[in-house]
């Protein structure tokens, strides 16, 4: 690699580092704005979500691999995280009792 | 023979996979963490400072950063830079073990156990424990893998594609925090 080349990469990985930090601070800041639990979850876990994306395209060079690669990774990884979310409703079923149960009791 | 699948090395695709399978132990743990905590309606709120996981955090993403030095250094074949930059990752890997262990000894002086506190639910220490230590356990492995290699990075035995290779692994363990972070520390900070 270049001298010249590893200066202009060494200066977008400090411009993606700076942006990482920048969102990182955000979630702080949204773990103190007073927003309701749900609202708040959503706002970090979106932040995460962007942050987990650019460090993968930048500081992992998902981004510089072919698209087959890209494809791969991306589309593997996703499938498995939202086939594990299945289980959410039953969450809130333990929470506020089972819906039979309610109307039973009526 | 058999050309490498999307052009990508052998040992990369190797180290892709592991990361691919680590996200799914991660994600498992962190939705069943989530799990437990919409479920249960008494869920402890602990953390009163957000400065120790704040310093954690910048101190993680400033490891990335220069892990990436490291590796161009070595690509550019300027050995001893690339080594320096090396074992500051690993140093900087270190400092935030130490840190996350000091936190611990906090909250077990504060009264929390593996399966009891003093605030609320049981099912607080074991899911917090078991997320953040694995999360340590990576850590340390990590820190310990940074250092075998720059050794042998220096010796010769290894090339700067090994430390792009270990770099990877090291982002991922950063990104992961990312996650650790809000669903852990900052949902449960105590206003």
């Amino acid at each position: 690699m270049a001298m010249a080349e590893t200066k202009s990469t060494q200066g977008k990985q400090v411009g993606v580092y700076i942006v990482l930090l920048i969102m990182a601070a955000l979630q702080f800041v949204i773990a103190y704005s007073g927003l309701g639990a749900m609202q708040m979850l959503f706002l970090m876990l979106a932040l995460a979500i962007v942050e987990a994306g650019i460090a993968a395209m930048f500081f992992m060079h998902l981004g510089s691999e072919r698209h087959g690669m890209l494809a791969f990774v991306g589309i593997i990884t996703v499938f498995v995280l939202l086939a594990m979310q299945y289980g959410w409703t039953d969450s809130f079923r333990i929470l506020n009792g089972a819906p039979w149960s309610q109307t039973s009791s009526k | 023979m058999t050309p490498p699948a999307f052009a990508v090395p052998a040992k990369k695709m190797a180290m892709w996979l592991f990361i691919m399978a680590d996200t799914g132990t991660f994600a498992a743990c962190l939705v069943a963490y989530g799990f437990l905590r919409n479920a249960t309606p008494d869920w402890p709120r602990p953390f009163h400072s957000i400065t120790n996981v704040a310093l954690m955090t910048f101190i993680l993403l400033t490891s990335s950063l220069t892990m990436l030095f490291s590796v161009d250094a070595a690509k550019d074949g300027d050995k001893s830079k690339a080594l320096r930059w090396i074992f500051v990752t690993a140093g900087l890997g270190g400092v935030f073990a130490l840190l996350h262990i000091r936190e611990w000894l906090g909250l077990i002086g504060e009264g929390m156990k593996l399966f009891s506190n003093p605030w609320g639910t049981g099912l607080f220490g074991a899911s917090f424990f078991s997320i953040t230590g694995l999360h340590l356990l990576h850590v340390s492995g990590g820190v310990l893998a940074l250092i075998v290699i720059g050794i042998r990075y220096n010796t010769g035995r290894y090339k700067a594609d090994d430390l792009e290779i270990t770099g990877l692994y090291w982002h991922f363990v950063d990104l992961v925090w990312m996650f650790v972070v809000p669903l852990v520390y900052l949902m449960n900070l105590g206003h």
